[in-house]
Parts: C-alpha cells; sequence; structure tokens
C-alpha cells in the first residue's frame, strides 16, 4: 500500500508517495533523482549508499523510506557549499587521489564526514576501523585513508565545521 | 617542461563530478518509458530442463514479455562464441563450448540463465520471475577440477573426462635433461585460488530501439564499446552500423566488463521486439553467480637447479578451470596469456609447461586484473623460494644468482618474448634496503617475545603489457583554441581523461580545461581496442602521442602563413604559457590558439567550429615488461592465527611515467586486490550440490580498510624501448608481484614449524592449524 513520507533532503523539504517496502536509498535514486547515493551490494556491507540523516551516517539500503519520515537528510550532492566550494573531505579526496571508479566514493566520503565529527582527530587505525563497513575495490584504501587523516588536519587547523554544509 | 606535462602529479579532472554525485554510471540513465529485466537463474549446478511453464508470469502485474532460449532461437539468436581456441597436443581442436544467452535443455551452473522477464518495474519483473515453473531434473554436478577430471560427472556429454583442451608449449625433452642432469628438483603444488572480481559497481546495460531509422542503442558498463559492439552485432545477426553502444562512467572493471554477457544480449533483444527501453541491473548477489570468475589453476611446478641454486629448467603442469561454458577469452587466459611468463626474471634455458582447461558446473572464468600473469608470477616466485628452503640459501641471494642481467637485454626468453629493458637486481636490492631487510632478524626476534610470527617475503615479478592490438586517437582543434579528443580506450576508473589531458599539455602546450575526452561512444569514435592488459596508457597514451605530433605539423603549415615563413623555419615549443610557433631565431611567434582560430577562420567554421583534425593509430611492435620487487612483512598472532602486514615494500619499474599520482594509486589498488587472494578471498562451492557458499560480501573475503598497511611505494624507471613513450603499462603489476610475496612471507614466519608451503587464502583458521596442528612444536610446547 502507498505511503507518503515528508522529509528534508538537502535542506529541501519533499514530499513523495512511496510503497511501504521502498528503502531509502530508492527514495534517494529512484523518486529524487539523486543518483550520487549507489547500490553497491544486497546485503549491508559496501557502504556505498551511505547518506546522513539527522546528520549522522547511515546505509541508506538498510532503512525504510519511511523510517525517514521528519528527518533532515543529507546526500553527496548537498555536501559541497551552496556556492559549489567542496568540502574539505571532499577536497581531500580530491588533493589526494582517494577516489578512482568513484562508484564507493560518496558513501566512503559521507562516512568519513561522520567520522571527524566524533572524532576530529584520529588515528589511521581509528580511521581504518571507522571506514571498515566501506568496501572500495579500487584504490586499496591507502589514500582513502591519508585523504581522511590529511582532512583532519586542516579542520583543526581552523577550516570549516566538520558537519554538511546542508544540515 | 610544464606544469601540467608528463611526470606531474595532477589531481583529475574527473574527481569535480564524481565527489559531487554527478557520475553518469550507467544505472543512472533514465530513458522514458524503459522497462526492467529480470533474469532467472538456475538454481541447480547441473539440470536437464524438461518444460518452462511461463503462461502465470505473462499475465502477472507489469509483464510484458518472458523469453526462453526457444524465443531467441525462432528469432536466430546464436550462442556467445569463445574467441581464443586452442589446440591440443596432438594438434586437434579443443572441446568448444559456447555460452548461450538462455540455457535451451540443459542448465550448466547455479546462476545459468533460463528464463528473463521483462516487466513496469524491477519489482514486477522480479516477482512475475517467481511464477516461472521450470521442470528441472537434476542431475549430479562436478564444480572442483580434481573431481571433474577424476570420473565426476560430465558437464558435457561430449566433452570426456571433462576436458576443454590439453595444451603444452616449450621443449620438453629440454627440460627432462635439465632435470636429470640437476643437483637437485624442487617441486610444489600450488593451488590458484577462484576469485570473484567484484567491481563495486555491478554490471548493467540500458537498452533501446528506434523504428523508425532501423538503430538500436546500448549503454552498458564496459571497458570498450567497440568490442561489445562487434560481439553482439554477431551473436544477434546485426549491422553494426545499426548499433550504438555507449559507455559512461564505470564503476571498476578489472577485467569483467570487457566481455560479452547473455544479459546485454537479452536487454537488447527485448527492446528490439518491445520497442521500448529495457534496462537490466545486475546485483550483488547475482554478480556473484554470473560475473566470469578469475584464477582457479591447480599447478605442479618443479624446477631443476644446480648446487648453487641456479635454475636449470622448469616444467609445469596445470589444470585451469573453464566453468561451465567458455567465456571470450577463456582458454587464452589459461594459456598463451600467462605462460609466457613463466620463467620471470631469471634464465631458465628450459621451460616446458602443459595446462588441461577443464570444464566444471561453475561461472565460466576469464581475465580478472593480470589475467594470466599473476598465475605464473605466483609460480616462479614460489618456485624461488622454495629453491632458497631446499638449498639453505637466502630466497634473495638465490634471485640475484638468476637474474637476467641489464646487460644481456634485449633478452630472448625460453617460450616466447624478447625483454627490451629492466633492471631486475637494482628493483631488489634498493626494495631490500627500503624494506630493511638487515634489520628484520630482530625485529623477528621481538615480536616472538609478543606472541608474534613474523615472516618477510619477496617477489621480483615481471609481466608482459600493451597487448590487443592497436589503438586510434583522433584529435579535433576548434577555433576557439579547445580541443577534442576521440579514443577508444575505456577508463573504468584510473583517470584516462585526466592522463591524456596531460599528454596533450605536455605535447601542444594547451590548458588541461581546454580538452575534452570523448570515449565510450562507438558513433562518434570510428575504431578502439579497449582497455584491458595494462593498455590504455602505453598504446592508448601512444596512439594520442603521434595524432598530437600530426596536429603540430599541420598547425606548423597553417602558423608559417601566419608568419609569412617557410615550414621549415618554424618551430613549435612548449613553454610554462603553452605552445607556440615561432620562425627559427627570431622573436616572430604565434601561440597555437592564434593558428587554431586562424585555421577556423579560413575553413569558413567560426571560432567555435573545427579548425582542423588528425587521426592516428598506433600499433605496439611489441609488449612491454613491466617488472618490480614487492617485499612484505607480515605478523602471524600464534594465539590467533591472524595475520597483519606490517609493512609493505614496492620498487616498480614502469619505464616512463606520465601521472605519479595515478600510477601510485594503480600500484596500491592492485596490491589490496592481491592480498585480498592471498590472505582473505577465495570461491567456494558446495562439493555435493554445486552451490556457491560464497556468493555474498558477508561471504566473501573482500579486504576492507582495517586489514591492510600503508604501502611503500617506489620507482626505478627504465624506459621501455620499444614503446613510443618509453612506458611499459601499470594497471595490473601491484595484483601480480603481491600474491607470492605475501604467501612468501607467510611461509617465512611458519618455517619454524616446518612449514613448506600454505596455499591462498591464508587464512586465521589455516594459520591457526598449522600453529597448534597436532604435529606443531608449539602445541607441544
Amino acid at each position: 500500500m502507498p505511503i507518503t513520507v515528508s522529509l528534508s533532503v538537502n535542506g529541501r523539504p519533499v514530499t513523495k508517495e512511496v510503497e511501504g517496502r521502498t528503502l531509502l536509498v530508492q527514495l534517494l535514486r529512484e523518486h529524487l533523482g539523486l543518483t550520487g547515493t549507489h547500490v553497491g551490494c544486497d546485503t549491508s556491507q559496501c557502504g556505498a549508499c551511505v547518506v546522513h540523516v539527522d546528520g549522522k551516517s547511515v546505509k541508506s539500503c538498510t532503512m525504510l523510506a519511511a523510517q525517514a519520515q521528519g528527518a533532515s537528510v543529507t546526500t553527496i550532492e548537498g555536501l559541497a557549499a551552496p556556492d559549489g566550494t567542496l568540502h574539505p573531505m571532499q577536497a581531500a579526496f580530491r588533493e589526494h587521489h582517494g577516489l578512482q571508479c568513484g562508484f564507493c566514493t560518496p558513501g566512503m566520503v559521507m562516512s568519513a564526514v561522520d567520522l571527524l565529527q566524533h572524532n576530529p582527530s584520529p588515528s589511521e587505525t581509528e580511521v581504518r576501523e571507522w571506514l571498515e563497513g566501506n568496501i572500495c575495490r579500487c584504490t586499496g584504501y591507502h589514500n582513502i585513508v591519508k585523504a581522511v587523516l590529511s582532512c583532519a588536519e586542516t579542520m583543526k587547523s581552523g577550516a570549516k565545521a566538520p558537519a554538511a554544509a546542508a544540515e | 617542461m610544464t606544469k601540467f606535462g608528463i611526470g606531474q602529479p595532477v589531481p583529475r579532472t574527473e574527481d569535480a563530478r564524481l565527489l559531487r554525485g554527478q557520475g553518469r554510471y550507467t544505472d543512472d540513465i533514465v530513458l522514458p518509458g524503459q522497462l526492467h529485466l529480470h533474469v532467472l537463474r538456475s538454481p541447480h549446478a547441473s539440470a536437464r530442463i524438461l518444460g518452462i511453464d511461463a503462461a502465470e508470469a505473462r499475465e502477472a502485474p507489469g509483464v510484458h514479455a518472458v523469453l526462453t532460449a526457444a524465443d531467441l532461437a525462432a528469432a536466430g539468436i546464436g550462442d556467445i562464441p569463445c574467441l581464443t581456441p586452442v589446440r591440443n597436443r596432438d594438434g586437434s581442436e579443443m572441446a568448444n563450448k559456447a555460452r548461450p544467452v538462455l540455457a535451451a535443455d540443459h542448465a550448466r551452473f547455479v546462476g545459468d540463465p533460463v528464463a528473463a522477464v521483462i516487466a513496469e518495474t524491477p519489482e514486477q519483473a522480479r516477482d512475475a520471475a517467481e511464477l516461472i515453473l521450470v521442470d528441472y531434473a537434476e542431475l549430479p554436478s562436478s564444480t572442483d577440477m580434481v573431481r571433474a577430471r577424476s570420473g565426476g560427472p560430465a558437464v558435457w556429454d561430449d566433452a570426456p573426462g571433462n576436458l576443454c583442451f590439453d595444451w603444452q608449449k616449450g621443449d620438453a625433452a629440454a627440460v627432462d635433461a635439465a632435470m636429470a642432469a640437476a643437483h637437485r628438483v624442487v617441486a610444489l603444488d600450488l593451488v590458484n585460488n577462484r576469485l570473484v572480481p567484484n567491481s563495486m559497481e555491478a554490471r548493467v546495460c540500458l537498452a533501446d530501439h528506434d523504428g523508425d531509422t532501423g538503430r538500436s542503442r546500448l549503454w552498458v558498463s564496459s571497458q570498450g564499446v567497440h568490442f561489445i559492439r562487434r560481439a553482439i552485432a554477431g551473436v544477434m545477426g546485426l549491422k553494426e552500423a545499426d548499433l550504438q553502444v555507449l559507455t559512461g562512467d564505470v564503476g571498476g572493471g578489472f577485467g569483467i566488463k570487457i566481455f560479452l554477457y547473455p544479459e546485454y544480449v537479452l536487454a537488447l533483444f527485448a527492446a528490439r521486439r518491445l520497442g521500448r527501453p529495457v534496462k537490466w541491473t545486475s546485483d550483488r548477489s547475482e554478480a556473484f553467480l554470473a560475473d566470469d570468475h578469475g584464477r582457479d589453476n591447480l599447478t605442479r611446478a618443479e624446477l631443476a637447479v644446480d648446487r648453487d641454486g641456479r635454475f636449470l629448467g622448469l616444467r609445469v603442469t596445470t589444470r585451469a578451470n573453464m566453468g561451465a561454458y567458455l567465456s571470450n577469452y577463456g582458454p587464452y587466459v589459461a594459456t598463451e596469456a600467462g605462460t609466457n611468463m613463466l620463467s620471470g626474471v631469471y634464465t631458465v634455458p628450459a621451460v616446458h609447461v602443459r595446462v588441461e582447461g577443464v570444464f566444471t558446473n561453475t561461472t565460466p572464468v576469464d581475465a580478472y586484473r593480470g589475467a594470466g600473469r599473476p598465475e605464473a608470477a605466483y609460480v616462479i616466485e614460489r618456485m624461488a623460494d622454495a629453491v632458497a628452503d631446499e638449498l639453505g640459501l637466502d630466497p634473495a641471494e638465490v634471485r640475484r644468482r638468476n637474474f637476467i642481467p641489464p646487460d644481456a637485454m634485449p633478452y630472448r626468453t625460453p617460450l616466447k618474448h624478447v625483454y627490451d629493458s629492466g633492471d631486475f637486481a637494482k628493483n631488489l636490492e634498493d626494495a631490500l634496503v627500503r624494506a630493511d631487510y638487515a634489520g628484520f632478524p630482530a625485529r623477528r626476534a621481538a615480536a616472538r617475545k609478543h606472541g608474534k610470527l613474523l615472516g618477510i617475503g619477496m617477489a621480483t615479478y615481471i609481466e608482459s603489457c600493451s597487448g590487443g592490438g592497436p589503438e586510434q586517437a583522433t584529435i579535433q582543434v576548434a577555433g576557439d583554441g579547445r580541443i577534442t579528443v576521440l579514443i577508444g580506450t575505456q577508463s573504468n576508473g584510473q583517470g584516462h581523461e585526466t592522463s591524456y589531458k596531460q599528454l596533450l599539455a605536455d605535447r601542444l602546450g594547451v590548458p588541461l580545461e581546454a580538452v575534452t575526452i570523448v570515449q565510450g561512444d562507438s558513433d562518434r569514435i570510428g575504431f578502439g581496442s579497449g582497455t584491458g592488459g595494462s593498455r590504455s596508457i602505453p598504446v592508448g597514451g601512444a596512439a594520442l602521442a603521434e595524432t598530437a605530433a600530426k596536429v603540430i605539423e599541420t598547425a606548423k603549415l597553417k602558423a608559417a602563413d601566419l608568419l609569412e615563413a617557410a615550414a621549415v623555419d618554424v618551430e613549435f615549443t612548449v613553454d610554462a604559457d603553452g605552445g607556440r610557433f615561432a620562425i627559427v631565431g627570431t622573436d616572430r611567434r604565434v601561440s597555437f590558439q592564434e593558428v587554431a582560430r586562424a585555421a577556423a577562420e579560413a575553413a569558413g567554421t567560426g571560432t567555435g567550429g573545427l579548425a582542423f583534425d588528425e587521426v592516428a593509430r598506433w600499433t605496439p611492435p611489441a609488449a612491454t615488461f613491466p617488472n618490480g620487487c614487492h617485499v612484505c612483512e607480515i605478523a602471524i598472532d600464534i594465539d590467533t592465527g591472524v595475520p597483519t602486514i606490517e609493512r609493505y615494500t614496492v620498487v616498480d619499474d614502469f619505464g616512463t611515467v606520465l601521472n605519479p599520482l595515478l600510477l601510485a594509486g594503480q600500484v596500491h589498488g592492485g596490491i589490496v586486490q592481491g592480498i585480498g587472494q592471498a590472505l582473505l578471498e577465495n570461491t567456494v562451492y558446495d562439493p555435493d550440490t554445486g552451490q556457491l557458499l560464497t556468493g555474498s560480501f558477508m561471504d566473501y573475503g573482500m579486504p576492507r580498510a582495517d586489514v591492510v598497511p600503508f604501502i611503500d611505494f617506489h620507482l626505478n624507471r627504465v624506459p621501455s624501448t620499444t614503446n613510443a613513450l618509453g612506458m611499459k603499462g601499470a594497471g595490473e603489476a601491484g595484483t601480480i608481484g603481491a600474491t607470492p610475496a605475501v604467501i612468501n612471507a607467510v611461509v617465512d614466519a611458519l618455517s619454524e614449524f616446518g612449514v613448506r608451503h600454505v596455499d591462498m587464502p591464508a587464512t586465521p583458521q589455516v594459520l591457526w592449524r598449522l600453529i597448534h596442528g597436532r604435529d606443531s612444536r608449539i602445541a607441544a610446547e
């Protein structure tokens, strides 16, 4: 039976009619056309679909759209500043070549942003353990970990707040 | 040299869109009215199909069609052929078993496509597929090669002993003689475990058809549109001119996205029949069954050595799993693709290799990152360590005694190749210094006090690249100085856009942002050999450089007109301000952009229009041979068996380097795929039912961020003498060197227990048993 879901996505209010079984990631990709969030598995293992729900990183394939009723969702499309300036994490991924095919990247970046919200000065081990739920097949994680550590340094030295622009 | 020229670590221009979620992967494309295709797959490893009743499914909500093999046969759709048949030792032809688009009367592996449902939504297609009644008569199956070859159930009635081919190469008599005269013959039995490639973007395609023009389009996540167009046109009996194949952003390939698969034929067939766009998007569970697998060799290697550990002769006998059907390149990967590299970086006077291709009731096997060369490097690099173990020598010393020296180049190997360049000893010595090999015994003793077994392993690998035929590049110069490149290689994430732009910045002095790279469109790009075998930069790059040279020559004539000089008196130079033509010995000059503008005006095409264009094709005269040394140091926890890579050092020779930032990324990723194979990844079928037991990321051990280390990567650049740019190719090398380095380290760590070999994957359970098994010393402590 169709249900109506109202939520905020990247700072914009949206209301959509969806099936009860519709996942949050399907709402984002198929109903809202926000295809930056990717689906890389069907067992909640790969993390390509990570978005922020009320500021916390969530695998959007593991949550029903209905459960996002009233929530504030930020996707990779909403991470950069309104003027287009990349979030420091996006900038760090670019500078350190932390992405190759780019398929895991949106989830990886959203997850890493949330890490720095919890822990602004993570160790290499803490970065690696936090990202254990995001699978990348291209980079060997080397440059991803470097990017996250570098971003933490940048933000500590007084750059922007770690939260996503739209949150 | 310019800021963005060859050798500079330029960040990627692709990232601007990929980091913002604005990539355009095939599943992101939505065509108006598109339908969705779901493939019903065999749940049995081997079963006769006695009948298919799709009546209820055809009436289900949203369903437009249900296709079976009978529909395809009626339309004259053929099987997907193997393109690389090999001959048996006796000269006869192999058992050539093409892959059907849909199984007709016999399903031969779990996941074999049996029917396809096309419906309004993916959910409706999936729901309707559950209503199809397939009458299966289940048969016993053979999923492992040993059983298949020793009286196991037949995959094909007319392939006795499940033998696909029995192929050989090399000089068997010379090897026999070497063995007879040897001080020692060292032997190992090796398993090269079956892998599921697992690009993070699973395979996906979208087809549509224009009834008015009679032309079809196929968007597909591929490694080259021209191959897909040729192959699918052949299977479907279409004219290539009636088909446009398109590829957008690709979420990883690693080989598997080269091939033609049944789903693309089904989607295109359905779109043409129904007159509506049809999309197929694989989910991960389906990908585990339906994407071609990699590796899966059982090898016995015997190496004859003299008293000093010098290699005299190598005999390799391999069984290579082909799966139930032959994929496009399956037999090639198991034979010519890799075995020619079996002698590695060493002077081995005689080599003989024999490969049996074996049919099993499993997913077809084809090229996966390295495609035969990782298997070969694993054999010879494990053997080098086995010789060291047998003779009580340092593994580094065994390698030193057998290296082909730089002054022997060009060096003809016993099986096929002529190595043009390389300094293998320097790779080793540099890597050993960086890895602090000398300090290892002290680290080992210290680790032992903390309950860890420390081991160190090395691999001095070599591989062959730049195959796959010629590549072609077109450069279009617009009146405003903007440049468009059309090229038939296909980035799957490597960063070809940036690399090619960088090459043009170097050659033409144009800014990166003035260049647009067009790939993945078979209409716009006239020719292409695609991406695979680490060929895109060495071959595609060489083609682009050749075209750039023609652009300069053409522009020079136009510049000479502008400068009112003879062309021979005009020279082209590139500096930090860009490219310009000048009369030699004067300050009279004109910029590349000014020449483009004048050319467009002369051609009457306006500033935004085409000023002129050039095209060139480059055919590699020979393979290139990337080489290097990996050193892995691993700690195994005595209590748990958990291995941890403590340090990983690599020194690589890729010849001339275009972009070291992107190059390092290729090496890191390749090494971690090798670490994955060595320590984590395995593809397991239930021997009784033929079910794939490792069919998800819950069951299949993908390497994750917390189990791999930072990698210490350095370059030892010895330019290729056969490649126009001096480049050797770098896309697969990491994977090729990694597995023997890791396993050599594991075996070294366990050497105190008399362990001579550990098969991949060396999981904690395997290692714990070796440490704590009945016969081990630890158990007795």
